[in-house]
């Protein structure tokens, strides 16, 4: 029986990350129900911007408070990792701190996971005062009632919480004490357990604290903490073209050159390879492009756009932020009636548009770009807002009545005012 | 004034057997709303004194389709897109400059992919350039030591990353250029983008382009350089509400035009 905790430990270990992988793949089975997209050949671009952006962080620093803080929680996040490594060694192979014996290394490593320990722990504890105690404007939109508040606060805990072990775990380890290498911050934490049982303690903080991890790497799925994985494939999948820049709707494109093309024979019949005709713009989850779905997935809710965004400053409905959650939930929605169903996906007479998003919201959009700009992690709200607008206008003709005067008059008289194109030079003469 | 500028169409050069340097892309604002019609006879003026050999198109162009793409309606874009290409080859135009930064993302970005590619230019970066090779000379004179504040465009700014030309611009004119909280990057809307111009805003505790002349007036400028004809409209209309007759809205090729009493 003595291997019983390795039993025990590797049994943890597969069950934490089973069950992560399959939760993993029904992300990817989901952010396929999207249309594929095609992706440009700038792959050294699209690397240097993961790279820059993701790894980088250059965009969380725009905001220095906020910027500086998070860099300081996900450097600790990486590199306290090596530990966990060695956690898992030395939980499989009944060893106990197998790095030791790399020498006076360790005791540098070891110390600058416990710098870093107490910097994210700080780190974290102001994260919590942004939320709950300055109150931060960003944080308490209407979206953010409920769960999602609740989860920011639960991912903070973890974190405390985590720290917390490890330095528990450290202090009340009487060997690594006294090897007195290393222990830069839980010496003086040591002396608070005096005279308890310290290798109980110890093992139960060692165990709690890798049981933890387990969790929390489970927990990611069912929060908007996904972010630290999946900001690397965002910013990988990120425009490379300028902003401004809409894409050219292919099967529209088709349709107007027949139009256009005097050849055509509007009287010719189907060659039987027709298919149903194509749907235009989005009103569902189905109908968007996969990276917009991974956008969806990746947002964060920091509400950096929403801040930004000029309808949400002068009190619209629009928050960019909102249209990111509510996609995701929408797909969250779709995935689990899939769940439920072996596999098919059930129509439940709901849709992303009307259900989740408003008109109203997508029409305040002035398509300035603001919120593109203010993403950390390339997440690009605007592109859903338009594949929505699309749906609005081609699918339902169901524009507000003045676009509609403004769109009637460019077909009469190619201005978006009721001028006569025979009067475009007038000005000359004014 | 208007009898010594010389303002050549596509077809007229064309018929002699002609074609300019550059395409003077108007717009429809440029054409047809009075306060922006201003702005393109100031360009005018400059590129007559200038001596660029530019031609417009006249009765030939049209709308880029830039606000039926915003609203959603791409047909409507793509056929005026594929009209105004088919017009703009048959002339084989190679470079092009407007004073709309809508009309100049839409032509830059949007066109090339339907057939139609060809140097497009914002009118503060071609200014530059003409500032550049010695074609132009700006006098500062005028304008010296006036505070003027830039409001950065959305699609000059965000959507095609170009900040500094129209600032290189307003530098030469001996001006005090003085930032507002919002610019660059972080510039803050008019509120007519995305086809908004055409239509009243959703319910909401107020109007952008009120929220937006507020932030110039922090910074007490005596002029608002703008540099696309709807912006300039929102400001206008900005500054009209909350401060009339204290601060003058203009197009940084009015400026320029009239430091040099153009």
């Amino acid at each position: 029986m003595a291997f019983l905790p390795n039993i025990i430990f590797g049994l943890i270990l597969v069950g934490g990350i089973g069950f992560f992988v399959r939760n993993i793949n029904k992300l990817k089975r989901n952010i396929k129900l999207g249309q594929s997209v095609k992706i440009d050949g700038a792959t050294g671009q699209r690397w240097s911007n993961m790279a820059r952006i993701a790894l980088g962080q250059s965009k969380m620093v725009t905001r220095p408070i906020s910027g500086i803080l998070h860099v300081i929680v996900y450097v600790g996040f990486i590199i306290i990792n090596i530990e966990v490594l060695e956690i898992i060694l030395d939980g499989l192979l009944g060893t106990h701190r197998i790095f030791s014996s790399i020498g006076p290394l360790y005791g540098v490593l070891i110390g600058t996971f416990e710098v870093l320990a107490v910097l994210v722990f700080l780190a974290v504890v102001v994260f919590w005062m942004r939320r709950n105690v300055v109150r931060l404007k960003r944080f308490l939109s209407p979206e953010m009632k409920g769960w999602p508040k609740q989860d920011g606060n639960l991912i903070l805990y973890f974190e405390i919480v985590l720290m917390a072990l490890f330095i528990i775990m450290n202090a009340t380890d009487a060997p690594f004490q006294a090897m007195n290498s290393g222990n830069v911050v839980s010496q003086f934490v040591a002396p608070w357990f005096d005279g308890l049982p310290l290798a109980a303690i110890e093992r139960t903080a060692w165990w709690l604290h890798i049981i933890g991890i387990l969790f929390f790497l489970n927990y990611l799925y069912y929060s908007k903490h996904l972010h630290i994985l999946l900001a690397f494939p965002n910013t990988f999948y990120g425009r490379l073209t300028p902003n401004g820049q809409l894409d050219n709707l292919e099967s529209v494109t088709n349709e107007v050159k027949l139009m256009m093309d005097p050849d055509a024979d509007p009287y010719a019949m189907p060659d039987g390879s027709t298919q149903d005709p194509e749907k235009f713009g989005a009103s569902d989850v189905f109908d968007l492009n996969r990276i917009q779905l991974l956008n969806a997935y990746t947002c964060t809710e920091c509400g950096r756009c929403t801040s930004e965004c000029p309808a949400n400053q002068t009190g619209k409905k629009l928050s960019p932020r909102k249209i990111m959650m509510d996609t995701r939930d929408r797909l969250q929605e779709v995935g689990q009636n899939i769940d439920a169903n072996k596999g098919n996906y059930v129509p439940d007479g709901k849709q992303l548009l009307w259900d989740y998003i408003s008109p109203e919201e997508l029409w305040a959009c002035t398509s300035c770009n603001a919120c593109v700009e203010a993403c950390p992690i390339s997440i690009n709200p605007l592109s859903i807002i338009l594949e929505m607008r699309r749906f609005l206008v081609m699918e339902q003709s169901a524009a507000p009545t003045e676009l509609n005067t403004m769109m009637t008059n460019i077909e009469n008289n190619g201005a978006p005012w009721p001028y006569n194109q025979m009067d475009r030079l007038n000005w000359k003469n004014d | 004034m208007s009898e010594t500028l010389k303002i050549p169409t596509m077809a007229e050069l064309h018929a002699q057997g002609l074609a300019p340097e550059v395409l003077f892309w108007v717009g429809c604002a440029g054409s047809f709303d009075d306060r922006a019609k201003k702005i393109t006879k100031a360009l005018v003026k400059i590129l007559n004194k200038a001596k660029v050999d530019f031609a417009v198109l006249g009765t030939e162009e049209s709308c880029t389709g830039d606000p039926a793409k915003r609203a959603g309606n791409e047909f409507l874009f793509q056929m005026q897109a594929v009209t105004n290409i088919e017009v703009m080859n048959g002339y084989s135009v190679k470079k092009i400059v407007t004073a709309c930064p809508h009309c100049f993302n839409t032509l830059k970005n949007e066109y090339p992919d339907l057939g139609g590619q060809y140097e497009v230019v914002h009118h503060t970066q071609f200014l530059k350039q003409l500032l550049d090779e010695g074609r132009l000379s700006i006098e500062g004179g005028k304008f010296k030591g006036k505070r003027i504040t830039f409001h950065d465009p959305c699609y000059l700014g965000r959507a095609n990353d170009i900040y500094e030309a129209p600032r290189d611009l307003i530098q030469k004119l001996d001006a005090e250029l003085v930032e507002m909280k919002n610019c660059r990057k972080k510039g803050l809307c008019c509120g007519a983008g995305g086809a908004q111009m055409f239509k009243d805003a959703e319910p909401g505790n107020k109007e952008i382009n009120i929220e937006r002349t507020e932030q110039a007036m922090e910074v007490k400028p005596e002029i608002i350089a703008a540099a696309c004809p709807f912006c300039n409209t929102m400001m206008t209309d900005g500054v009209k509400n909350k401060a009339e007759g204290q601060i003058q809205v203009s197009d940084v090729a009015e400026l320029i035009a009239n430091a040099d009493d153009l």
